[in-house]
Formats: C-alpha cells, structure tokens, sequence
C-alpha cells in the first residue's frame, strides 16, 4: 500500500516535470503546426542556467539565502524565454512559408546548436556538475510510512502554479485570445488585426520560460546535471513531448493531463513490471495513442482542404 | 484481368536474353571495380586513408538508404541508425557465435568465413527490413512530425534493449550451452559486443563497395522506375498522388521497408570493419548524421547523397584538430541551409542532368 | 455509368451537401454549378473518396465506390481535376503525366530493380501513352520542364492530361477553365469535346463561367447551399427562379 503511495507521489512529481515541459512542444505546436525540437535544449538550458547563476551567487560554497531559489527561478525563466525568442526570430521566422519537413530539420539544427555550443569548454563544458543544494531537504510528513519531502512538494506545488498562471494567461488575457486565434487560423487572425508576429513570439517565451523552470526543479530534486549533448536531456524532452501527443497536441489542458499520465506509466511500469525499460513503456504509449487515437486525449483533427 | 497499359507493355517488352546483359551490366562493372580496388588498395586496417575511404562506403549506402525515405517519398525517418544497429547485432551474431559453433572460435576463416559473412549480411538487411515493416506500417499512416517522433523513440528502444543485454560469451561451450536464441541475449550489454575476441574483421574494400554498387544500382533504377515516380509524387502532393490512384501508405512503407535492408546491411559492414559494436555509437547522433548527409546532397539525389556521403567523411578527418567545433559547424550549416538553400547541393536531380551533362542523357523517345 | 443516390455528408454541425442525387449515362456531359461555397468541391470529393458519405450510395459502372479511399477509386476508373491546381510541382511535365500511369502497371518493385522485362516494357508503354497524350494536349514541346514553371493555362491543362492517363471512365473537372482569357477557353471547349470522343469517357464539370457552361453541357445541376435546387438543360435552368434568386441575378459571363 505504502509502496502505491510512493508512486504515485513519484508520477506527481515527474508527471509535474513533464507537464511543464510539454507545455511547450503544445503551444507552439498550435500555432505554427512543427515540433520544436530545441525545447528539450531550453529545458536543458533552464538547469545548466540554474546551476551557472548558483555558482556566480557563491551558493556551491556558502549557505544560500530563503530567497535563493525563486531568484534564480525568475532569472533562468528570464534567460531562457529569451533564447527562445531568438532563436524563433533568427531560425524559424524566415521559414513561415516554407515546406513543414524544411522547418524540422532547422529546429534538429537549433537543438544541434545548443547541445554542441554548450559543451565547449568556454560555455557549459563537457564534465558533469553537480547543483548546489538551494534548498535544504527534508520530509516535512508522513503518510503510510511514505515520506512527503520538501522538495517533491515543491516542484509539485511550482509546477502547478504555473500551470493556472498559464491557464490564466491563455483564456483570461487579450494576449491569450490572440494566441488562441492564431492557433485556430492564422490569416485570418492576422486580418483581424491580430500582431501575429508577437504572439508567436510571446508564445515561445512562455514555452521557454515554463521549460526553464521545469530545468531549475529538475536540478533541484536530481541535482546530477549531465553535459549538453547527453542523451539524458533529450529523452526527457522526447518524454515530455510524448505526453504533450498523448494528452492532445494544441491543446494547453491536454499536455497537463499527458504530462501526469506519462509520468504515472512511467513510474509504475518501473516500480511494478522492470525498471530498466522505462523508456520502452513511455514509447509503446506514444505507438498505441497514435495508432488508436492519434489526436491524443483531448485533442480534435485538423481537417485539410482538398 | 490484365490492363491496357500492361498488355501494351508485355507486347513492347524485350525478351529475357535482351533483357539480362542490361541488368546484370552495371553490377558487374561494380564488383569487378570493387575486385580491383581491394587489390589495390592498402589493408584498411593499417592505413588511414583507405580506413577512410571504406568509412565512405558505408555511409554512401547509409546515406542512399536514408534518400529513399526522406528524400523519394519525402518521409522523415530520425531512426535510421537503430536499423543500421538490428543489422549489425544480428550480422554479429551470425558470424561470431556462427565460428564457434562451426569452427570453435572467432576468428575470420576464409573462404567459407567469408561466405558466412555474406550470408550474415543478407541475414542483417532482412531483419532489420522486417523491423522496417513492424515500424513503418502503423507510423507512415501518421503526419511528418509524427513519423520523425516515432522513428526516434525506435532508434532509442533499440540501443535501450541493446544495453540490457548480457556480456558477450568467450568459450565455445558455454556458446553450445546457451545456444540460439539464447545467445541474443548476450549481446555485450553497454560496453558493446566486443571484449576477449571481437567480431571477425571481414569487412574489406571489396566487401563494402560490392554493396554500394548494389545499393547504387537499386536506388537508381527505382527512382527512374514507376516506382520511383510514384514515391516522388507522394512527396510532391500526397492528396493529388492518391487521387491519381497511388496507393500512398503501401508506397510509403515499401521505401522505408528498402531503406531499412539497407541500413542493416551497412551496420553489418561497419561492425565487422572494427570488430566492435557499441550502441552509444548508434543513437540517435548517428542518425542526425546520416539525415545531414542526405539533407546536405539533397533530398532525393542519389548522386548527391554519394557527393555528401564523401565530403561528410573525409571532414571530420580534417577537422580533427577543431573536432569540438565540428557538430557547431555541421548544426549551423543546416540551420543556413534551410534558409537559404533547402534543396541541397543537387535537390532532385542527379549530377549528371545539371547543365553540361545534360545533353549526354536526355529522356529517348 | 455513375449513379450516385442520395449522398449527405456533416461535418460537426453542418451539412455541407445534403441528399445530393445523380446519374451520368455512358459518354455524357454533365456539368455542376451553384454559387461559391455551395458544396461542388465537397461533392468531388464524396465521389472520389477523399471524404466519406454519412448517407447515401455511389455506383461506378455498377459497382459500389461509396466508402472506398481515393486510390482505389482511381483504380475503379474516375479520375478528378483540382480546383487549387495541384501538380507535381518540381517534377517534370512528362513524368506527371507517367505517374498517373502507375496505377495500370504489374511490374513488383523487385522487378523494377532487376530491371525484368515486364518492367522494360511497361515503361516503354507508359512513355508512349505519356507522349501521345502530351500532343493532345500540346504540351510535348514542354515535357521535360518543371510543371511549376508552367504558365496557368498548361498547368490546368496538364492536369486534365495526368487525369486522363488513369485511364478512367468518368472526368471530374473542377473549374478547368478558372484564369483562362477568351481564346484559352474556347480551345479548352474542343478539347473537353474532344478528349470525351476520343476515350469514350463520361464528364462531370464544374464551372463559374456560364457561357462554358451552357454551350457544352447536355444536362446541369444547380447546387445552393448543399441542397440541389435545379436540374436539367441549359434553357430549363438558366431560366428557373430558384437558380435565378440563389446567384442574384441573371447568370453572367464569367465571375
């Protein structure tokens, strides 16, 4: 009994961390129709960013502050929103018109970028660090002999204030309602008088800055973060991207419930079945939806006009 | 009940004596200059540049292979290299627990162990072109992206499955012991299948370019059959293609079913080079590396992906001293290609209907 | 040769064509007109597959098509234009013309690799179609250019020659004189009579241009709406009020 309650608090927090992540290949999904294979490299960017800001504030050696972890929370979010603001200017723009395979290949070579540019020795390099511990740990209760730590709460509860902010922002806001248009059908928003330009952009920078803060709670509960270019980063994007599918790409909602479902599959299927082929669970999920119900739970296709 | 258009064609086709010297020409010109380029050649094994010019050779038929899904039929695979890995375990398999149920130990074994390894390379293509079908049946029914996702996570399944294997077994009677399938499961785990003896070293200039010419001649005559036209046309406009009565799924699969024996055949070839496998290698950065060489020539040009195929290989060599900076480079390049030239050195065409060529090939009536 | 009986299709909450009937006889001319929006495009597409009738049942020489996809449809025998011309863009004239010959082939891909006699043959066959067809349609001296680098008018006619290199009994034609000047127009006229003599094919046509329209075609639907309002000849339906009312106004040359 006790060993359900572990897992399921395990597929929370995951869950969390991948339903930040998948916010991101989902929103920009709706409204420009490519995935953004870089985003896993903004994740990765929002822990190495997390860790670099620690060690410039001098947390790695002295005692951090209370308020240590939301400051570098708000600068990482800031950082990466603006990497993904660039790199949507520079890299995806002048593709608007262009064939959808041209504009995958180009986010292949962002992501290449990214990873590669962050291993030299200049940038990030190539060994291991480890994140200095911004919070201190502890199990703040017990339910079934299952410890509730801090931490796991804490991206948890993080994870899930962004996700109503975003929610907010997405159905409460002018801003939001631009977004929405512009996912639905883009000509017709920008005849409308909708600055469709802006909105991508402020699209990408919210997906960046969610993807940056799922990197810092990433680093604060795992703290191994392994160099730029290791798989590690770009199975846990492709994770995140299969629950945004299995959730319903395009669809905000979706890519929550995607997130804590493939977190849960993934957590019981290691806890229960074989810990090793973790991965292999989440991808025969992702070959099921798409044969059964490609569209995902929550979304609706998208019809071409013949 | 036969077509028009098929009758018309058997009433208009040569007979079999006509037809044989055509077919079977270029394969011999390719054998028989593979023949004479082993004879050559210095032992890729001491040398460095035919080291590399074999590299060449696996990665034009990786890269050719690659064409026919990305570039023909306009599909993105991201999962060529998990092919190319089922191949080269299953090639391995054959020829190394092969010698020690035939002839007791690993090591290469003449004629007849060259034999063995022709038979383990054919073996390679078809199961990792069986694997093609199980994948590509239900992905290619899916949009673009969708098909690079799964494609992906397949790449990734591979090396996962790969890794959970045990360590390569060394003496001839825990080989017998555990005999097959059993030995599947020895694989070398993580640290590769290598270890005490390796694989047998029976890949040679000989062996590789006697497959590219088969691969080259395969992916040039189905590009200028109906065939081909037909996996043109689906990448050109799929909803017109069907409309034209292209069965577009079936045309589909079949490319990636191809591409996929081919990609086994050269995992073969490339873990019988070394004598090791390692499944780091064959992740998914390999993948992006045989997509590039395909992207750079141009998405369906077999000569253009020759063309990349070699400036692809011999660069990193010359690039050695900045290797760090060479995955920058190959990444912003593909970044600026796109934008500025995304049909590659060659698009479509093939070398030889550019410019001054084509008056030499033109289409007879 | 084509019935089609009562066909409707929905999408959400709309019925885009609803309880549209209709017969072709062997060698006819048919043509189908409405104001823009009116469900001629959807219909195509019912009858070609790319969309499947909620209700209703399509026969093609007696044989059922309704629910079949568009290749196999191809396969049954009707062959369709676009209405956003959709060719081949970067392949060449010819080889658009070729591929649309694919469907009436046997060689296996095998065979096309061991280059086997059948395949030999057929592609000499398919390039004697392919050329004969391009003549028709006076597009030989172009056959090695990209059909994108067509001007409009040879785009639209080189779509109508892959159709008909399907080899099919029926021709759905999908505003083939759409951006055609006078001259362009009265040759597309000969050549649709022609074409139809030449092999014994059935038409159904769409057309905004109603002087095209009323020459050519033996009998007319009116569609408004997804609803058919008016059926018969030319005089019967130029002068029925409903098709009246439904285009505002008498019916004009061109839009």
């Amino acid at each position: 009994m006790s060993r359900i309650l572990q897992t399921l608090l395990d597929s929370l927090t995951v869950g969390s961390l991948y339903g930040l992540i998948a916010l991101g290949y989902t929103m920009v999904y709706g409204i420009l129709q490519f995935i953004n294979f870089a985003h896993s490299d903004i994740f990765m960017l929002g822990a190495w960013f997390s860790f670099e800001l620690s060690k410039t504030f001098g947390w790695s050696k002295n005692p951090p502050p209370f308020w240590a972890a939301p400051l570098v929370l708000i600068l990482a979010m800031t950082l990466c929103g603006a990497v993904g603001f660039t790199i949507e200017r520079l890299a995806y723009k002048p593709l608007r018109k262009a064939p959808r395979l041209n504009v995958l290949i180009t986010a292949i070579g962002v992501s290449l970028l990214i990873e590669n540019v962050g291993q030299l020795p200049w940038a990030l390099g190539t060994q291991p660090q480890s994140m200095p511990t911004l919070i201190n740990d502890r199990v703040l209760f017990s339910i079934l002999g299952v410890g509730f730590h801090l931490v796991d709460l804490l991206v948890i509860g993080v994870a899930f204030a962004l996700m109503v902010v975003l929610q907010w922002l997405v159905y409460g806001t002018k801003l939001g309602l631009g977004m929405r248009a512009v996912s639905f059908d883009t000509k017709t928003a920008s005849l409308m008088g909708i600055n469709v330009d802006a909105v991508i952009s402020f699209t990408f920078v919210t997906g960046s800055a969610l993807a940056a803060a799922a990197g810092l709670l990433f680093a604060l509960k795992y703290s191994g973060l392994k160099q730029s270019a290791d798989s590690q980063w770009v199975l846990l994007g492709l994770k995140a991207f299969v629950a945004a599918v299995v959730g319903g790409i395009g669809n905000v909602r979706g890519a929550v419930l995607g997130g804590l479902m493939i977190g849960a599959i993934e957590q019981f299927g290691a806890a229960y079945v074989y810990a090793p082929l973790r991965d292999v669970y989440v991808f025969s999920v992702l070959i099921l939806v798409l044969l059964v119900k490609p569209t995902g739970l929550l979304g609706k296709a998208v019809v071409e006009k013949v | 009940m036969t077509t028009a258009l098929s009758q018309r064609g058997q009433e208009l086709a040569p007979t079999p004596i006509v037809a044989a010297p055509r077919f079977l020409a270029p394969l011999a010109a390719g054998v028989v200059l593979a023949i004479l380029l082993e004879l050559v050649l210095p032992s890729p094994q001491t040398n460095l540049k035919s080291k590399i010019f074999l590299d060449i050779g696996i990665n034009v038929i990786l890269a050719v292979s690659l064409n026919m899904v990305n570039g023909f039929t306009g599909q993105f695979s991201m999962g060529h290299a998990g092919f190319m890995a089922v191949g080269g375990y299953a090639a391995a398999t054959i020829t190394y627990y092969g010698s020690f149920a035939l002839w007791g130990n690993p090591d290469t074994h003449g004629v007849s162990g060259n034999a063995l390894f022709f038979l383990a390379c054919l073996a390679a293509g078809l199961v990792a072109a069986a694997l093609g079908y199980l994948v590509g049946l239900p992905s290619l029914r899916l949009r673009g992206d969708y098909l690079a996702i799964v494609t992906l996570g397949f790449g990734e399944i591979v090396r996962v499955l790969v890794q959970l294997t045990q360590p390569v077994l060394v003496t001839p009677e825990r080989v017998h012991e555990v005999g097959f399938p059993g030995v599947l499961g020895y694989l070398g785990g993580a640290l590769g299948f290598s270890g005490q003896y390796g694989i047998p070293t029976y890949t040679n200039i000989f062996w590789a370019y006697a497959f590219v010419t088969v691969t080259l001649v395969s992916a040039y005559r189905m590009k200028r059959s109906t065939w081909g036209r037909a996996f043109l046309a689906v990448r050109e406009n799929e909803i017109a293609a069907e409309a034209m009565g292209v069965h577009t799924t079936k045309v589909k699969v079949r490319a990636f079913v191809v591409a996929a024996f081919f990609a086994g055949i050269a995992g073969s070839l490339y873990g019988h080079e070394t004598g090791a496998l390692n499944p780091a290698t064959l992740g998914f950065m390999r993948s992006f590396d045989i997509i590039i060489m395909v992207v750079l020539g141009g998405m369906g040009s077999v000569s253009g992906s020759v063309v990349a195929a070699v400036i692809l290989t011999i660069l990193p060599e010359a690039l050695r001293p900045v290797a760090d900076y060479r995955m920058v480079v190959y990444a912003l390049s593909l970044i600026v290609m796109m934008i500025l030239r995304p049909q590659g050195i060659f698009g479509i065409r093939e070398v030889w209907e550019l410019g001054p060529f084509k008056r030499f090939f033109v289409e007879k009536r | 040769m084509l019935e089609v009986r009562s066909i409707s299709i929905q999408f959400g909450g709309l019925k885009a064509v609803c309880d549209f009937s209709l017969s072709l006889e062997k060698g006819c001319l048919q043509g189908l007109i409405g104001p823009n929006g009116a469900g001629k495009t959807t219909v195509f597409n019912l009858l070609t597959g790319v969309y499947r009738p909620t209700e209703g049942k399509i026969e093609l020489d007696g044989k059922a098509v309704n629910g079949l996809k568009p290749y196999q449809i191809a396969a049954a025998g009707m062959a369709r234009t676009f209405q956003n011309i959709r060719l081949f863009g970067d392949l060449s004239v010819l080889d658009n013309v070729r591929i649309a010959c694919h469907l009436r082939t046997e060689q296996s891909m095998l065979g096309a690799i061991f280059r086997s006699p059948l395949h030999r043959g057929e592609e000499r066959a398919i390039l004697e179609r392919a050329h004969k067809l391009l003549e028709i349609f006076k597009l030989q001296d172009r056959e090695g250019e990209q059909a994108r680098n067509l001007p409009y008018g040879d785009q639209r006619r080189l779509e109508i020659a892959r159709a008909i290199a399907t080899d099919p009994k029926v021709l759905l034609l999908d505003e083939p004189a759409a951006g055609m000047n006078p001259q362009e127009k009265k040759a597309l006229r000969e050549l649709i009579d022609f074409v139809r003599k030449e092999f014994g094919l059935t038409v159904l046509l769409i057309e905004h241009d109603m002087g095209l329209v009323m020459e050519i075609c033996e009998r007319i639907t009116v569609l408004d709406h997804g609803v058919t309002i008016a059926h018969g000849t030319a005089a019967e339906v130029s002068n029925d009020p409903k098709v009246i009312e439904a285009y505002l106004g008498a019916p004009s040359e061109g839009n």
